[in-house]
């Protein structure tokens, strides 16, 4: 499922860098931001795309892990407001975990800021928005990453 | 359990050195349970391994597997194939697990990915402390459950140092004093006059000082078959 939402494409094919980046959105709220963002006809960088997770505490340590091991350039975490998950605490799971991974990133020297999560509440449509947005710039700013792979490569694995 | 730590990954890149095929062996019980080499820990591992070796521009082919014990033969019987195709066998296990494998498996080489630290158990998640130095002879008995060899930093067998302040033991402020712990303990249970017991000193050849220990149960040893198979 990740892996197939994980195209890489080399710089050279393209005029702009176009960037691959994963957005892990919870279901009740971040997602329904997303949706809101879309409704209301909000502009936003394409360089993202959702996964959608029942809760951002269901959010693996793998999942960002394969991720970025499959070229993703930057992954974001969307949950709901601290205080308000719709299961108690999920979010601030997910927020201890995207810490953990990027002690990790730093650890094998791949920059942690191509990790990061975000809050929100289902109605904030423009925070969505402008989450994308601040994602978006962030990691143009680092570059894409330097774990990306030739699409021939990625298909000849069958991802 | 046998609570164990994770080496720093810079560590664990030394001892794979030059390897281009590693196979990370998981186990699922004690390193399970204390979060540093169960499945989830050997996954991970294997994929920080495989993003840093792209990084430092030698791509290493890094899989996992885990096994239910590390070591029994049985579990380990399993993987043959596996470890037949690594280069090096990177061991998630205890220091057990980690021997068992070397011993399952001479050819290949097995190096260690943890550093196992201590027999305690888990305070709270996130919390493992010691309290089994397997001395061999146990006095849990006479103390109240409480046990003054992995507890008591000098390993008193009659009462507490005169370090002892406010409960706490003068080594490490942090650490309770033992003695404490067990007089507050056969007090409360009404016990304290197995605390005039006078434990006398020692003898500390069931424990690590009497060297490696083997215990044999005649009763559980299996018949050898009469005759050698061909």
């Amino acid at each position: 499922m990740v892996t197939s939402d994980i195209r890489s494409q080399s710089p050279e094919q393209l005029g702009d860098l176009e960037l691959n980046i994963l957005a892990f959105c919870c279901h009740y709220c971040a997602y329904a931001a997303a949706d809101l963002a879309g409704s209301l006809r909000l502009q936003y960088p394409p360089s993202v795309r959702v996964v959608k997770l029942p809760c951002a505490g269901k959010l693996d340590v793998l999942l960002v892990l394969g991720a970025l091991e499959h070229g993703a350039d930057g992954v974001m975490v969307a949950g709901c407001l601290e205080g308000d998950c719709h299961y108690q605490h999920g979010n601030l799971n997910a927020k201890r975990r995207v810490g953990y991974v990027q002690a990790l990133l730093t650890e094998i020297g791949l920059e942690p800021e191509r990790v990061r999560m975000f809050n929100m509440s289902s109605a904030m449509g423009q925070r969505w928005a402008e989450a994308v947005t601040a994602m978006d710039e962030q990691i143009r700013a680092l570059g894409p990453s330097p774990l990306r792979r030739p699409a021939d490569e990625l298909q000849a694995e069958g991802r | 359990m046998i609570v164990a730590e994770q080496k720093p990954l810079g560590e664990i890149k030394g001892l794979l050195g030059e390897a281009r095929k590693v196979l990370i062996v998981g186990c699922g019980t004690c390193v399970t349970v204390c979060f540093a080499g169960g499945e989830r820990e050997a996954s991970v591992l294997g994929s920080l391994l495989r993003m840093s070796s792209r990084l430092d521009g030698a791509p290493t082919t890094v899989t996992d597997v885990t096994v239910q014990r590390q070591c029994e033969w049985e579990y380990l019987d399993a993987i043959r194939e596996r470890v037949a195709d690594a280069d090096v066998v990177l061991s998630l296990g205890c220091g057990v697990g980690v021997q068992a494998l070397a011993e399952h498996y001479p050819e290949p080489v097995v190096v260690p990915g943890l550093n196992t630290k201590f027999m305690g158990l888990p305070l709270e998640q996130g919390v493992w402390a010691e309290r089994c130095a397997a001395c061999g002879e146990c006095m849990l008995g006479l103390t109240g459950g409480i046990c003054p060899i992995a507890r008591c930093s000098k390993q008193l067998l009659n009462g507490p140092c005169g370090g002892s302040s406010h409960g706490k033991c003068e080594i490490n402020p942090e650490i309770d004093c033992a003695w404490q712990l067990i007089y507050d303990k056969l007090q409360a249970q009404g016990r304290l006059n197995l605390i005039m017991e006078i434990i006398p000193a020692k003898d500390w050849r069931t424990s690590r000082d009497g060297g490696p220990r083997t215990i044999v149960r005649e009763d559980l040893k299996l018949p050898k078959p009469a005759t050698a198979e061909a």
